[in-house]
């Protein structure tokens, strides 16, 4: 292996101090951009910067090479301040061919950087990105700072000793390019080599070229006169603590492991591959040694009634799926409602309706969780926030979902579920425990009652395999306390009221709503993914003199008991959501508030600029 | 002193539900034969499940008292597949109809035959849909008239062995149910098979497909109209006075007056490949005798045993989970 300080001399050109950087990289999606963006973003967190990720990617495998369908990009900011969304503006933008430039570079600054591989704007890859004029020469990338740079054949120039063909040499353009970014922001090459080692251990010299086209990268930065100097992100100041990067759906799968191993349960995955939620079933089978079994069903509805199957056997039960599964799982999550047990249903959201945008973010399945099923059938519905919030939300859910005896819906999003930033590691043995009891003697001198309540209105989980408490359970309606079959009309008011009492209870149990900013003036109101994106843009109102302040929903149903008395402080209030609106109807019903929407259904997250501007435009 | 555990009755099995099927309905036979198989094969009743999916048959569980689920709409095997994964120990048992299995639930009951997941099965076929009041079901004949059907219904049906034969089930039967010591040894083979057993059960709707089977049933007709599989036997019906005779890929009837017994087919339920068991499941009377019995029961590892399996595996490999070290692999830094 090259000794890193050796073949990667620091620069001797000045380095700039910058407080952060948005970079984005983007290529075709053959073009290994997913994996330059985890690189940069690791090496980023490792030397103590927060970071905050974008992928972004096309929904078909291998789109028509070169075209604009096919583009791929990875964003990532790296700060020396805590940072709570991937960028804005783009301080810099990597391209490695016309499609990717035409479709990203309206994203960069005005006085960001635009790195080019020169090499792939011959009138064919023109053609494929669907473009008559050369952008590199018709004044498109007039306002920028442009540097071309030859990739593709200084990347074969370098791996030309390893004898790979034109092929496979070409494969590790992107490691050039790599190299050059590195250089650029005094990036650390050491985890990359250690990457590469691992990832090509079985194929040396596919190894030995990517080494090499990293190193000229590094070196073209260095002898080139295009860069007068480089730039340098200092750590941030995060509170001391280990760390290491988590990405949203390893987040949620390790919360989910953590949720059932303190509450000494076995963890039960039913689910069926689906994007972009599959990671969690992907990363949950690889840890069975935690007693976590996962189930690759035939559809989503034998996902969740699997799910259901072994929550009624005492398991941590819980399936995963995007927007289209959760519809399909409607009913079987019904089922689990009206039998009371406690078990965790996953939306992994993406953009809609019907197939949708199954690569791109959306905030719009609000409804469905919260309506989405027949008869009056409200359950709790939790949202992450954030990458590594998702852990934190895994945990929460099952805490309520076993206290409560009923499914938990939790909401993530496809942004959150690809996202990654610093995750401070938690100490495992300071978790606080969940206690789960299973009765093991009949509750009413003799007889076993499956739906006697306790001060929760939670019924016992009995299990099968424990004697004298055999019961039957079932979708039809049930008369509370024996559980048996009633058609009685006072008993089906009684029990739908008691379920939708029992929701409403959780918000006794779990925390209240917090105020961040103004206490009054302008309220914004946001869920899930957006909290970046809101809470950062808040702060930039605040210093900028803007009354308004901020509550970030954790649960949405029930909402926060103090939601209500927060909202009349104030005189507007502003919710903004990647859908057309779903959480202010929501409010506006519950509330009587005017609340105004900011939507956006581009298949993107916010910028924090929108959101800005959505506030200044309502808080003169 | 006797240590002897009390030995359960078939009486100790009914719950204190009163059974709401139609008088006259073929469930009832179903249901007193189930609490005998339960009773003679010395099941508790805490660690027997069952679990249903909708129509009258699915209203079973209600009435036994073990655990059990009435769950929705053709997803029992689903549901099923959730609870034997997680607790293997247990006697789990699917009740299902043949709108149930076959129509809504075509899917789960596909893929529970092919994983071999350790349950029993038992549809009840009626070739009716009877909760709905009386819709043609899709093992209903071309041509029957029914209130969503008034010119005869258009669909070629499914036969419920064929189709679990061709989803690759270890264990596949057929009984009545008014052939109630047939039914009841069919059922106890059942019970004894490790992997999922499946056994298609001949049931007359009363109200809506009264007579369906009589010909399988009616002392005129039984003898000429089925055939029941005897494992190693050559296959003779109709009071030994015929057999079946393989003739090339194609089975015939032949008189035994002019062919030996030892001409016929041999009945093998343990063969490897599942040929025989489907020729069996194409016989349809009146060309021929329909079989009963077990068409084909084959060793395979369950799916409930693999998964649990590999829990284990993983655990001796890797030691129990340990957050920790889960957290902790990979790159990591540290703010001071």
């Amino acid at each position: 292996m090259i000794s890193a300080t050796d073949q990667f001399p620091p620069t001797s050109k000045p380095s700039e101090s910058v407080s952060g950087v948005t970079v984005r990289l983007a290529g075709d999606s053959g073009d290994g951009m997913q994996l330059l963006g985890t690189q940069l973003t690791n090496t980023s967190a490792l030397s103590g910067n927060d970071v905050a990720t974008f992928p972004d990617f096309p929904a078909e495998i291998r789109a028509p090479r070169g075209t604009r369908a096919g583009v791929s990009g990875f964003q990532v900011q790296f700060s020396a301040e805590e940072i709570f969304t991937p960028g804005d503006g783009l301080d810099a933008l990597v391209c490695m061919n016309p499609a990717a430039l035409i479709t990203n570079l309206g994203d960069l600054k005005k006085t960001g950087i635009l790195i080019v591989n020169s090499d792939s704007f011959e009138a064919k890859d023109l053609k494929l990105a669907k473009l008559d004029e050369n952008p590199l020469e018709d004044g498109t990338i007039e306002p920028y700072r442009t540097i071309k740079v030859a990739m593709t054949s200084m990347t074969r120039g370098a791996v030309e000793p390893t004898g790979l063909s034109v092929k496979l040499a070409d494969r590790c353009k992107n490691f050039f390019a790599m190299g050059l970014v590195f250089w650029l922001y005094g990036r650390d090459v050491e985890p990359t080599l250690r990457f590469i080692d691992k990832k090509f251990s079985s194929k040396p010299e596919i190894a030995e070229a990517n080494r090499l086209a990293l190193k000229a990268g590094w070196h073209y930065g260095e002898t080139t006169e295009d860069f007068a100097s480089t730039y340098s992100v200092p750590a941030a100041e995060l509170s001391p603590g280990t760390y290491r990067n988590v990405m949203g759906n390893q987040a949620l799968a390790w919360g989910l492991i953590t949720a059932a191993k303190i509450s000494n349960k076995e963890l039960f995955l039913g689910s069926y591959p689906i994007t972009p939620a599959s990671d969690i079933l992907h990363e949950l089978s690889k840890h069975k040694n935690f007693g976590v079994r996962t189930f690759q069903a035939e559809d989503e509805i034998a996902a969740v009634c699997s799910a259901v199957g072994a929550a009624f056997g005492g398991s941590m039960a819980i399936t995963t799926s995007s927007g289209p599964g959760i519809a399909l799982k409607g009913e079987g999550i019904g089922l689990g409602l009206i039998l009371e047990l406690p078990m965790i249903v996953i939306d992994v959201q993406r953009g809609g309706p019907s197939t949708g945008l199954p690569t791109k973010t959306e905030q719009s399945d609000l409804m469905m969780t919260m309506y989405g099923r027949n008869g009056d059938s409200p359950l709790p519905v939790i949202a992450a926030r954030s990458p590594s919030d998702c852990f934190d939300v895994a945990i929460e859910a099952w805490r309520v979902a076993s206290k409560f005896m009923v499914p938990v819906i939790i909401m993530s999003d496809g942004y959150i579920a690809n996202g990654a930033e610093p995750w401070k590691i938690p100490d495992p043995s300071k978790f606080e425990k969940i206690e789960i009891s299973h009765p093991d003697k009949p509750n009413d001198g003799d007889n076993f009652l499956p739906y006697k309540r306790d001060e929760n209105l939670a019924r016992p989980w009995a299990l099968p395999g424990t004697p004298e408490l055999m019961h039957r359970v079932g979708g039809l309606e049930k008369q509370d306390g024996t559980g048996n079959v009633s058609y009685d009309p006072d008993n089906h008011q009684h029990m739908v009221e008691t379920r939708g009492k029992k929701v409403d209870l959780v918000a006794e149990f779990v925390d209240p709503a917090k105020v961040e900013g103004s206490s009054s003036g302008t309220l914004v109101i946001s869920w899930g993914g957006t909290y970046g994106a809101c809470h950062t843009a808040i702060k930039t109102c605040n210093a900028e003199g803007i009354n308004v302040g901020h509550v970030h929903l954790r649960w949405l149903n029930p909402f926060p008991r103090n939601l209500g008395e927060i909202i009349k402080q104030y005189d507007k209030v502003l919710v903004p959501e990647l859908n057309m609106g779903q959480l202010g109807s929501i409010l506006r019903q519950k509330y009587l508030v005017d609340a105004k929407g900011l939507n956006k259904i581009k298949g993107k997250p916010f910028q924090v600029n929108e959101i800005v501007d959505g506030i200044k435009a309502i808080a003169k | 002193m006797s240590t002897e555990l009390p030995v359960l009755k078939p009486a100790d099995f009914a719950s204190d539900q009163d059974v709401r099927w139609c008088p006259g309905c073929g469930d009832y036979s179903i249901l007193a034969q189930m609490k005998k198989v339960l009773a003679e094969t010395g099941k508790t009743r805490e660690n027997t499940v069952f679990i249903s999916g909708i129509g009258c048959s699915s209203r079973f569980p209600y009435y036994m008292n073990t655990y059990g689920m009435h769950s929705i709409h053709g997803r029992a095997p689903a549901f099923a597949t959730g609870l034997k994964s997680t607790r293997p120990e247990l006697d789990v048992w699917v009740i299902t109809g043949d709108g149930d299995a076959l129509s809504i639930g075509g899917n789960h009951f596909m893929h529970i035959l092919r994983r071999n997941l350790d349950v029993n099965i038992i549809l009840f076929n009626n070739a009716i849909y009877g909760l709905t009041k009386g819709q043609y079901s899709p093992t209903s004949k071309v041509g029957t008239v029914t209130k969503s059907t008034p010119r005869g219904s258009i669909d070629h049906p499914l036969n419920p062995i064929s189709v679990a034969i061709a989803a690759e089930a270890s264990f596949v039967a057929r009984s009545i149910d008014t052939n109630i010591k047939h039914l009841v040894k069919t059922m106890i083979r059942a019970s004894e098979h490790k992997g999922t057993s499946f056994i298609e059960v001949y049931q007359n709707c009363n109200v809506f497909n009264d007579g369906t089977w009589d010909y399988a049933k009616n002392k005129a007709t039984k003898e000429e109209a089925t055939l029941v599989l005897e494992h190693g036997k050559p296959m003779v019906f109709a009071k030994g006075t015929k057999g079946i005779r393989l003739n090339g890929f194609m089975p015939e009837v032949v008189d035994l007056e002019k062919v030996a017994q030892d001409d016929l087919l041999f009945h093998d339920e343990k063969a490897d490949n599942s040929q025989l068991a489907f020729l069996l499941s194409r016989m349809r009377y009146p060309e021929f005798p329909e079989p009963i019995g077990v068409f084909r029961a084959v060793e395979r590892p369950s799916y409930d045993q693999m998964i649990n399996q590999q829990v284990t595996d993983a655990r001796a490999d890797k030691g129990d989970g340990d957050l920790a070290k889960l957290f902790g692999a990979g790159d990591t830094w540290s703010v001071k």
